[in-house]
């Protein structure tokens, strides 16, 4: 099975160095292996692997990394361009 | 049916102070899936109101999140039954989870347990580890191929009502006196070419889609859209009855590709990696070029089958 990756070049995801402590629980919650320790610090290493899914950025201690997560599927933005704003169950 | 668990605390094969404290949601699914996977590990379980919703969209929504966890650690009196001070999260709980504030709310360390319930054993038994393979969420084809029926359920809701739809305007054909003989002559390989398309887009985009082109799922559901059209055509060549015009075998080719094309872009919401700015990116494009498409095939299938 190929490694499934999706659009190249649009996930929102950002991470300051600068603030990183090198905790390496961005590395842990990540489901997709976006992330990776360089020089005991995080940094993103397969930026295209990145779902947004806010994991990483809703664990970092110190608030170094930021996400645009949101419903990621397409369902959920044709509900909200139809209706407005997503529907209280955004769930198909 | 009811399909949620009450929240709150629960105990499997008798936990004692030691026992491991395990977190679900309160989607039956995922409280049976667990406890099934445990098999005879003792373990304490605190069950979250989510709903009914599944740990990893709950996660997403903020259900599955920190205040309800530490409500429900605080209502449980964990503190008092067990002597250790950790508890496992299911890794895709970490969306909703921020296991920093968790220590502050609760004094409990969350531990990030792996994706799978079925990796719990192993990840016990060596010390709550987890190996990269266990912190990896995959997308294999038993995982696609049983999204299909949901695809399917959701595609027929408007698909049964356009396939009556379909099946009457072919009827319109001249002479209205044979609409009922045109109906079934002409409006039945509309419909069949409406389903040639949800086949492509619901059941050929999940089962083939690592090797389907593009990264975009609308290019893959209309990848799978050209292979139906291409098995619709023959089945068209050596099956139908009447002769139909260039217009109305385009018609009925476009009306394939844009539905396949669609019924791939909403895929999007059951797959495992696609991310909102990418959906929504693809969506810009893809959505005019779907609706566009199958409005033109409607229209070619009114010239090139009614207005002739």
């Amino acid at each position: 099975m190929s490694k499934m990756i999706y659009l190249p070049n649009v996930a929102t995801l950002q991470l300051s160095r600068e603030t990183c402590i090198g905790c390496g629980t961005c590395l842990t919650v990540c489901p997709h292996g976006v992330l990776e320790l360089a020089d005991k610090k995080a940094r993103i290493a397969v930026l295209d692997a990145c779902m947004e899914c806010g994991a990483c950025a809703t664990n970092c201690p110190v608030a170094a990394i930021t996400v645009a997560s949101g419903v990621g599927c397409a369902q959920a933005v044709i509900n909200t361009l139809l209706r407005g704003r997503p529907p209280a169950d955004s769930c198909c | 049916m009811s399909f949620t668990v009450e929240p709150g605390l629960y105990g499997v094969s008798q936990p004692d102070a030691e026992a491991p404290v395990l977190v679900t949601a309160n989607y039956k699914l995922s409280f049976d899936h667990l406890r099934r996977h445990l098999h005879t590990t003792a373990a304490w379980i605190v069950v979250l109101e989510t709903h009914g919703i599944n740990v990893w969209c709950a996660a997403g929504k903020g259900t599955f999140g920190t205040s309800e966890l530490c409500r429900q650690l605080a209502t449980a009196g964990l503190d008092k039954l067990v002597r250790h001070r950790q508890i496992i999260v299911p890794q895709l709980g970490a969306p909703g989870v921020a296991a920093h504030e968790v220590r502050r709310c609760s004094g409990f360390r969350v531990v990030y347990g792996p994706v799978l319930a079925k990796d719990l054993p192993a990840f016990l038994a060596a010390g709550q580890q987890a190996t990269p393979a266990m912190r990896t969420k995959t997308f294999p084809l038993a995982e696609r191929a049983i999204l299909i029926p949901v695809e399917l359920l959701i595609a027929m809701k408007w698909g049964l009502l356009l396939s009556v739809v379909l099946f009457l305007l072919g009827g319109l054909a001249r002479p209205l006196s044979a609409f009922w003989t045109n109906a079934v002559s002409r409006g039945s390989w509309w419909v069949l070419a409406l389903w040639s398309g949800i086949v492509g887009g619901a059941v050929l985009t999940p089962l083939l889609l690592p090797v389907l082109p593009g990264r975009a799922f609308s290019v893959k559901g209309l990848a799978a859209g050209a292979v139906m059209a291409l098995v619709f055509a023959g089945a068209q060549a050596g099956l139908a009855t009447i002769p139909f015009s260039w217009a109305e075998s385009a018609g009925m080719l476009l009306l394939i590709a844009a539905i396949a094309s669609f019924l791939g872009l909403e895929f999007t919401g059951a797959s495992t990696y696609t991310s909102l700015s990418g959906v929504k990116k693809e969506m810009r494009l893809a959505l005019p070029a779907q609706i566009g498409g199958g409005l033109i095939a409607v229209v070619l299938l009114a010239i090139g089958g009614i207005l002739r």
